[in-house]
């Protein structure tokens, strides 16, 4: 008996691991940044470019770091979660808005609302190179220390906030 | 002023090609250097291109990191400790050999291994296994006159 079940328990795991893969986005890929400092940067304001942006300026809070763009598409998608977000006041929100014009962005905001504490902008997309960008929206949770903590790849949803972002946050923000 | 504006249109094509070496830089040496490095690098973006090749505007800016990092001076082993710490391993199309990718680098030897131990056991037993009995007379006679009988008295 066992002579004919092993070709079959041989295919079910195969036909397993075949079923996971194939429900894996390949587009995910996992950030080597995660519990590392997040890269020091030093940008222009959109609404203000005379004015600069550092990262240690945030030192000794929580906040989220959200990379966006007028010309993506699935930050449309996104936005009203962040408006919603904002509306909590739970934690600021810092735009990057990456490879953009700074008429674009700032009709974008105009239009859909600004969620925004502050926007930054990143029009040759350096600090994006440094973030590890790949694709827009990408959205950091970097902690009191300035370590990023959790990275969410493509656009916020509102399962992913109650379910990764939001306890992340309240965690951090007691410690 | 007719066959002038005529000239002109046809000197289009040329000048449209020129705009296009503009992605290379200066330095014919610097960019050869840009682009061996850049192939064994994976696009982020179309994931089964090489940022050698990669049309995306990622690409083109990585390809222009490289360039600047390689103007500062640093080494190609620097870069690419650059850009793995920014975005993985997963940039690499050549994974290194770490502990989660052990599977990967020697798996295909284990089932190699496994195939030979089990095709070894096999042909053992069937070595072992009782010789084929020997026919007695009679037996041999009957096989003969079986592989004899003429085909068509089969039907």
């Amino acid at each position: 008996m066992m002579r004919y079940m092993w070709p079959f328990v041989i295919f079910m795991a195969l036909a397993g691991f075949l079923y996971v893969g194939l429900g894996l986005n390949p587009h995910e890929v996992p950030s080597p940044l995660i519990n590392k400092p997040a890269p020091a940067f030093t940008l222009p304001q959109l609404h203000d470019p005379a004015k600069q942006f550092s990262s240690q300026d945030m030192k000794g809070k929580v906040w989220l770091f959200n990379v966006w763009a007028s010309w993506c598409v699935s930050c449309r998608e996104e936005h009203p979660v962040l408006m919603a977000l904002a509306r909590q006041n739970i934690v600021p929100i810092y735009g990057l808005d990456y490879k953009d014009r700074n008429e674009d962005g700032e009709a974008w905001l105009r239009n859909g609302g600004d969620p925004y504490t502050l926007v930054i902008t990143d029009a040759d997309g350096r600090v994006g190179i440094d973030y590890g960008v790949y694709g827009v929206p990408e959205t950091y949770v970097i902690d009191k220390q300035g370590v990023i903590r959790y990275k969410q790849i493509g656009a916020v949803t509102h399962e992913s906030l109650q379910e990764k972002i939001l306890p992340l946050i309240a965690e951090l923000q007691a410690k | 002023m007719k066959y002038l504006l005529i000239l002109l249109v046809c000197l289009f094509p040329t000048f449209s090609h020129a705009g296009e070496a503009r992605d290379l830089a200066d330095d014919p040496v610097l960019e050869k250097r840009m682009v061996n490095l850049a192939q064994n690098l994976r696009c982020l973006v179309c994931q089964n291109e090489s940022l050698a090749s990669s049309h995306s505007d990622l690409a083109k800016d990585l390809r222009q990191e490289v360039r600047d990092q390689m103007q500062k001076g640093m080494t190609d082993q620097e870069i690419i400790d650059y850009l793995v710490s920014r975005y993985g391993d997963f940039v690499l199309f050549d994974p290194p050999v770490k502990s989660y990718t052990l599977l990967l680098w020697y798996g295909p030897f284990a089932l190699l291994l496994i195939g030979l131990v089990g095709l070894v056991v096999q042909l053992r037993k069937r070595k072992n296994a009782a010789p084929e009995s020997q026919l007695s007379a009679e037996e041999a006679q009957r096989a003969a006159t079986l592989l004899n009988q003429p085909k068509d008295s089969q039907t």
